[in-house]
């Protein structure tokens, strides 16, 4: 990593000109798109100066301004917390029965900062080097080395709130390297890192609704979002106990409601995630920026039969110690794998990538256990045509250290591993298959985390912004954090100094067409009463968007899922059944409206796919690889973000294209070969 | 409840010492009944001593009693509406039958109470005011020896789940070696407290004590 | 495998509910339970009968969302949540019971879903430790003991389900309460506010309705998370240290 002048004036790449027009027909063009609250200057003062640079708010009148969170994970609870303590009259809103269940919970390994206490080297400028260079250089630089930077205060607060991080015998915390970067900065709390995270956000945000500043709606869904003038001013929600839809009105909307990878039905995240906070806004004008980048985990336990509902994933750790492999032969795929002789198995990505072997990023993993199952040597169930599942196998670190060293290392994973699939992984050769774990895409947002619909603040997973086309391991928990103790209250107070606004009547034309448009809706799904579940258009939905969509994307491809779910689409506006009535809890009832936006969202996938014809990150287009099968980028084409406006029920979305202009870091192309 | 359970298990302790006195013989037992009323004499009156005890078991009972009942009727209150199907997992016996126990001891304190202290009620019609001849009179009826038997199996059941119980209410069990402790004190409780009892009328059953 | 399924039926807070039976056939064992009852909701919605309502979510064991009482034990027969059973623990022909957890505390809101928010309330009692975001000092400021850590973990791993309570004969919600006065009354940041945290926090679980702990043990047992009876021994002895102190 060569230092570039660091002024921050000099760019170092030019911006895109794209020359494919894969998706011509599917979508229209837009104007391009600038990110207004950029700062400039150097790389390491733009956030310090940014603070300085916005307004503040009167203490006096803080608690005259409302704003309304949508989602209590990371970015939510911690973004309720801290509004709270600083005196605005926040009013959070979650669908599961409490705060604390949102789904940041489950995630395992661990949250990165550059606190650099192992003297290994990291830095800030190394945290934010490293998260550039994963993301595939499609992510915005002034956003990273602003996450970068806030990353050590988050371990901080975490600290002090007492989240019991795992430390070393002198009483200060460990740290761990993760997902194959060379230092060690990684904080962890065994395999329960977001667990132990996401209560800490909690108990500061009970803390707050103690105190009066905050105040929780759980078992509430935003349905829609409230314009008024121009500027988002509250929200539609449904109380799912008692069915009743509410109006809430706010000086500013948090969207802070996480990923979409339920699109693809089967995935890690939990069964209620959902697109439906931000499809709605999209729906109102906000602009969904690269919603084809979704990051696929290879480390999950694979499909087990048609029934499966979920997917596990367990900590990527394991690829430290496991082997990867299949049998030479698809003949043996059926075999006892330790009857399977040594010269008959494939250790694949040894075999293909000799210096990084089963230590290759997490697309790579992904995408050659794909290879090798498409070619008939997956192993495990069949699960429609094929076998998909790859063996990890622990017997070479069992012989050569011993089961127990290895019990201490993974046996909570491997005790996990044991329940979902009844098989003793010391024994048997764990079997793993890649799964849908987290997006890169979401709303687009400027440098304070605002929508281009002024007063809509997108945070955490929701929004577009820190990880380009592919996400470090253990940043995920690090950007949720980051958003809501210290970037958004930093950021959403220039806005709110210029409030409170004027106060929006119930009865105002847009409160009521809000409102009426969310009624209609439920009444729809009501009356269609036709014969298919919501869970059985959401499985279809998820086949196509995991064949087409998936690992590895291709034109033609994509065409068919485009034709696909348009056709799905219609079949579910007029086939569709629920049962039981809108004025009570009715989970079905729920279900609907969340998969309806899921395939719309689908269509919007495919198309943001067609249309980028390179292979980065997390979005590999058969089209775009190299001669050895490797991803292959085009920056001169796709240094860009798309955003996509929605074009309306019978139109096509409008593409805006924002530049991704580098003056800290050069663009390299990756090689794990 | 752990407080007052605290001083019920000294009682009882003692109590058991002055029994097994019977084993002792005639007179050595009432000597010691009759000791029990000198204590502290003269600072203190005639069966002054014994009194101020009773007072504190009385005060005991009343606490330990009326802590029961709180936490009976929370916990009736905590849940109105009853599963269809339990199936009880780990707990021991002694833990679920602290209530019906309780009951069944506090029933049979009375009927003790009545039988050998406030009314000296002698089954056989024989005489009550020689101690150690209505222990003997009593015992030597075998239903009341069951009776008694009875009690003290349930006092052991009490005393089991008592003892861990006002340990870990107490605080006290914080450690998986003092949570070891404060179980095996309970089966030794149990054990020695309602062993050494059932001694005596065992003793009177089987003719050691006449 | 082929099952029977009785399942308590509520329409509502309000309503009157009852046990159903219903019949599912071809259930695979490495189905979870939840898996099951999809295949059971699937099959009432093609019948025309409403879904069964569970609370359910992350599927993987964290969350702490399901919470059924499946044969009379909360979770079922393992030591696991109710997302991470799978039927290879029953038999073909099997009956099996499914109720909602039963508490004051956690009324009925519909079939098997209950309200669990008083939880949330004994948190805002005190169940943190009052740090403002920006004011923490630097991490390693305060070195932790690696034991008072483990501690702190083992027992942070509460997830909120509320089998304790559901398992608990007395309808106690101790060892959710327990195990947050434990946990941040281990660390050194717990400290400044762990008199009154233990008090104002079983004021809360008082007042919610749940039952006092009589040291029965069937929370522990029932625990997914096997969060250890110490807790409410740690709960009971800052309770008695914070009255000595005049809480």
């Amino acid at each position: 990593m060569a230092m570039t002048d660091q002024s921050g004036t000099v760019a170092l790449n030019k911006p895109a000109e794209q020359q494919s027009d894969d998706a011509h027909g599917y979508y229209t063009r837009g104007e391009n798109i600038v990110d207004g609250a950029a700062p400039t200057g150097p790389i390491k003062d733009r956030w310090t100066n940014h603070i300085f640079d916005t307004r503040l708010v009167n203490p006096a009148n803080r608690r005259k301004l409302d704003v309304i969170i949508v989602g209590t994970g990371l970015a939510g609870g911690a973004a309720a917390a801290t509004l709270g303590e600083a005196g605005y009259n926040v009013k959070s809103f979650c669908y599961q029965d409490s705060p604390r269940r949102a789904h940041s919970i489950a995630a395992q390994g661990g949250i990165n900062g550059a606190k650099n206490y192992k003297e290994d080297g990291d830095s800030v400028f190394r945290l934010f080097y490293d998260t550039v260079k994963g993301g595939d250089y499609r992510s915005r630089e002034s956003n990273v080395y602003r996450l970068a930077e806030v990353s050590a205060s988050i371990i901080d607060q975490c600290v002090a709130q007492g989240v019991p991080f795992a430390r070393e015998y002198g009483g200060l915390l460990d740290n761990r390297s993760f997902g194959g970067v060379q230092v060690s900065r990684t904080f962890y709390a065994r395999g329960q890192t977001g667990q132990q995270l996401l209560i800490g956000a909690y108990q500061a945000l009970e803390r707050q609704v103690a105190a009066g500043t905050v105040s929780t709606y759980t078992r509430h869904e935003m349905l829609e979002v409230i314009m008024v003038d121009g500027k988002a001013r509250g929200i539609i929600a449904r109380d799912l106990s008692t069915g009743e839809i509410e109006t809430h009105l706010a000086d500013a909307v948090v969207l802070a409601s996480g990923g979409y990878g339920n699109v693809f039905f089967l995935s890690t995240n939990a069964m209620g995630c959902n697109v439906t906070a931000t499809w709605r806004a999209h729906r109102k004008g906000a602009y969904m920026a690269n919603p084809c980048y979704t990051q696929i985990h290879p480390t999950c336990i694979p499909v087990a039969g048609e029934h499966q509902s979920k997917l596990t994933l367990m900590s990527e750790s394991l690829r430290n110690d496991g082997r990867i492999w299949v049998p030479k032969n698809a003949d043996d795929c059926t075999k006892d794998p330790r009857e399977i002789p040594e010269e008959d198995r494939d250790y694949y990505l040894e075999r293909i990538y000799p210096a990084f072997g089963n230590l290759v990023p997490r697309d790579i993993a992904s995408r050659q256990a794909k290879n090798v199952c498409d070619e008939g040597r997956g192993v495990g169930p069949k699960v429609g045509d094929f076998r998909r599942g790859v063996y990890l196998d622990f017997s070479e670190v069992i012989e050569r250290t011993g089961e127990d060293k290895v019990r201490e290392k993974y046996d909570n994973l491997f005790d996990m591993y044991e329940r979902i699939t009844g098989e003793n992984p010391y024994e048997v050769p764990m079997r793993i298959y890649p799964a849908v774990h987290y997006v890169m895409g979401g709303l687009w947002v400027d440098y304070d985390l605002q929508s281009n619909l002024p007063g809509l603040f997108v945070t955490g997973e929701a929004n577009f912004s820190d990880h380009g086309a592919n996400r470090l391991g253990a940043s995920a928990l690090m950007q949720g954090l980051s958003d809501g103790y210290f970037v958004l209250p930093n950021t959403i107070r220039g806005y709110l100094a210029d409030g409170p606004f004027e106060p929006v009547d119930e009865n105002h034309p847009a409160v009521v067409e809000a409102r009426t448009s969310v009624e209609q809706r439920i009444e729809t799904f009501l009356s269609i009463n036709g014969t298919r579940s919501v869970d059985s258009f959401h499985r279809e939905l998820g086949h196509i968007m995991w064949e087409f969509c998936g690992m590895e994307r291709s034109e033609d491809g994509l065409r068919k899922a485009i034709d696909m779910i348009r056709e799905l689409k219609r079949e579910f506006w007029s086939n569709l059944r629920v049962l039981g009535s809108a004025d009570t809890l009715n989970q079905a009832l729920e279900k609907a409206g969340r998969v309806a936006d899921f395939i719309e969202l689908g269509e919007l996938m495919c198309i943001d796919a067609l249309n980028r014809r390179e292979s980065c990150g997390g979005h590999f287009r058969a089209e775009s690889q190299t001669e050895e099968g490797e991803a292959l980028r085009h920056d001169e084409e796709f240094a860009y973000v798309a955003a996509w406006e929605f074009g309306g029920d019978e139109g096509q979305p409008v593409l805006h294209k924002e530049d991704l202009i580098y003056t800290a870091i050069e663009m390299k192309q990756r090689s794990y070969k | 409840m752990a407080l007052s359970g605290l001083i019920f298990i000294g009682f009882v302790l003692a109590h058991m010492y002055g029994n097994l006195k019977a084993f002792a013989g005639e007179t050595s037992f009432n000597e010691y009944a009759e000791h029990l009323r000198e204590i502290g004499e003269p600072i203190l009156p005639y069966s002054g001593l014994l009194w101020i005890l009773r007072l504190g078991l009385i005060a005991a009972l009343v606490v330990h009693v009326t802590a029961a009942v709180l936490l009976w009727r929370r916990a009736a209150k905590a849940r109105p509406v009853q599963y269809e199907m339990v199936r009880r997992a780990s707990s021991s016996i002694s833990s679920r039958t602290m209530r019906w126990g309780g009951l069944t001891i506090l029933v049979f304190l009375i009927w003790h109470l009545l039988n050998f202290s406030i009314v000296k009620i002698n089954p056989t019609g024989g005489e009550t005011n020689n101690p150690y001849a209505l222990l003997v009179d009593t015992f030597g009826v075998w239903w009341m020896t069951l009776i008694y038997l009875v009690a003290m199996a349930a006092l052991a059941l009490h005393l089991h789940h008592g003892t861990f119980s006002s340990m870990q209410t107490l605080g006290l069990t914080g450690t998986a070696k003092a949570r070891t402790r404060a179980r095996t004190a309970g089966w030794v409780l149990a054990v020695v407290v309602a062993g050494g009892y059932s001694l005596v009328p065992l003793g009177v059953l089987l003719g050691l004590i006449e | 495998m082929n099952l029977t399924l009785k399942i308590w039926r509520q329409a509502g807070a309000a309503a009157k509910g009852a046990m159903h039976t219903y019949q599912v056939d071809e259930i695979s064992e490495d189905m979870s339970f939840l898996e099951m009852l999809d295949v059971l909701n699937e099959q009432l919605n093609e019948q025309g009968e409403e879904p069964v309502a569970f609370d359910h979510d992350c599927r993987e064991g964290i969350c702490g969302s399901c919470d059924l009482m499946i044969n009379g034990r909360p979770h079922g027969p393992e030591v696991t949540t109710t997302c991470q059973l799978h039927m290879r623990s029953f038999k073909d022909g099997d009956t099996i019971h499914v109720e909602p957890w039963r508490a004051e505390g956690f009324p009925v809101v519909k079939d098997l879903i209950v309200d669990r928010s008083a939880f949330d309330r004994i948190i805002q009692a005190g169940g943190y430790i009052s740090v403002n975001t920006g004011a923490a000092p630097d991490a390693h400021a305060t070195p932790v003991p690696r034991e008072d850590a483990m501690k702190a973990f083992n027992v942070a791993t509460c997830i909120g389900c509320g089998a304790c309570v559901a398992a608990c004969p007395n309808g106690s919600a101790s060892l959710f309460l327990g195990a947050k006065i434990t946990h941040l009354g281990r660390l050194p940041q717990g400290q400044p506010e762990r008199d009154s945290r233990v008090v104002s926090m079983v004021a809360q679980h008082d007042a919610e309705g749940f039952g006092g702990c009589t040291n029965i043990g069937e929370c522990t047992s029932a625990c997914p998370k096997e969060i250890p009876l110490d807790v409410i021994s740690q709960l009971n002895k800052d309770l008695r240290t914070a009255i000595r102190h005049g809480h």
